[in-house]
């Protein structure tokens, strides 16, 4: 998360509403490691990364429907060929994120 | 103005969370982040400091206690990870996952000498997230100028260096002894073994190795910290230029933290520049 502090810091002043999400867990083969983070806001600007690249997509719109929910949630992604997953990690792990507003 | 949604009931939002976790990372100063991710009171926080003092609550004292305490050996410990409790903070049980999350302070890079290597040295070390320290004693070669990168440059002897910095050293710290000269790197290594210091690489041929060896010998410096040298520095890959070989030391570094075999030109035997393979 260091690593999106000062674009955390930048939204905040503006006022803007944001989600951040982290990698708590990974199981098998992962890109990134527990703590990596990425964060979305309101109007969609996108900071950081949670994998290789293979599930931020997926994750911004997560992101954006628990900004306008206010419910912050786990959300896990697995391989892509496993059919209760659309996106996944091509590596074959399974990367479980805790997505929530930053509102503390 | 940011809109606040309801945590739980009986939960009040602490607004001071988020900046008490940045001024500390701000200053450099280790801290941990502890958030429920499951169970009652989701999104619940706890900023840890590594003396046990706390902000914010999980929503039951008992749980705060058991937690701080965790946490705090978590970021001694340099981990991150999910930690299950009873809702009361009970060992064994599952009713509540905490997420926690440690920051640590920039790990330490010391190189000394302000030779050649060392810009590109540094500026790979800054790439890696180090905060680098380049030390030399003569005033005319250890400038901000030559090594803007750097985040301190000092003009000091090793002695000066390792008592500024020797007892913050620990696992994940590197000192890069690049100046192959024996009033220098001799001193250094002296200094370097007798801290916690995760990796230490010294520059120089193999035969200047060896010389270095019979002084540090003579100096006291016993088999134990000998055996702690990477030396010459860095994985035999081939490297030749200041930017090839700073990627070389990097590698060594990465690769003796994490425990993994790679092929260190300590291990190997011949000249550290060889003709590249036909074919």
């Amino acid at each position: 998360m260091k690593e999106i502090l000062a674009d955390l810091d930048a939204w905040r002043a503006e006022g803007r509403r944001v989600a951040l999400a982290r990698v708590v867990n990974v199981e098998g083969s992962g890109p990134r490691d527990p703590g990596a983070a990425m964060a979305v806001s309101d109007n969609g600007d996108v900071v950081g990364s949670v994998s290789g690249g293979c599930v931020e997509g997926a994750v911004v719109v997560e992101a954006l429907d628990i900004l306008e929910s206010g419910e912050r949630r786990m959300v896990s992604f697995g391989y892509s060929d496993d059919e209760a997953f659309a996106v996944g990690l091509t590596c074959g792990g399974t990367v479980h994120l805790f997505i929530e507003p930053l509102d503390w | 103005m940011f809109r606040r949604h309801p945590r739980a009931p009986g939960l009040v939002a602490v607004p001071e969370l988020y900046e008490r976790l940045r001024e500390a990372i701000g200053d450099e100063r280790p801290v941990a982040l502890a958030t429920v991710i499951e169970g009652h009171n989701a999104g619940a926080k706890l900023v840890v400091e590594p003396d046990g003092d706390i902000t914010g609550t999980l929503g039951h004292p008992e749980l705060d206690r058991i937690v701080s305490r965790d946490a705090v050996g978590e970021l001694a410990a340099g981990r991150t990870g999910v930690r299950h409790y009873g809702a009361e903070g009970q060992a064994r049980e599952t009713d509540v996952s905490v997420f926690i999350e440690s920051f640590s302070p920039p790990p330490i890079m010391l190189v000394f000498g302000a030779v050649d290597f060392t810009a590109a040295l540094a500026r790979a070390g800054k790439l890696l997230g180090f905060n680098v320290i380049v030390a030399d004693a003569r005033s005319v070669f250890a400038t901000v100028k030559r090594f803007p990168m750097a985040d301190r440059v000092m003009v000091a002897w090793p002695d000066e260096v390792f008592d500024a910095y020797g007892d913050r050293l620990g696992p994940h710290d590197a000192v890069c002894i690049l100046t192959h000269d024996p009033k220098f790197d001799v001193p250094a290594v002296q200094r370097a073994v007798a801290t916690d210091v995760g990796y230490i690489g010294v520059m120089g041929s193999r035969r200047t190795h060896a010389t270095r060896l019979e002084r540090l010998h003579e100096v006291g410096v016993d088999q134990k910290g000998i055996d702690r040298l990477m030396a010459p520095i860095g994985l035999d890959i081939g490297s030749r230029t200041p930017e090839e070989t700073a990627v070389s030391v990097c590698a060594e570094i990465i690769a003796n933290r994490a425990g993994h075999a790679a092929p260190s030109l300590r291990d190997s035997e011949g000249p550290i520049h060889r003709p590249p393979a036909d074919g």
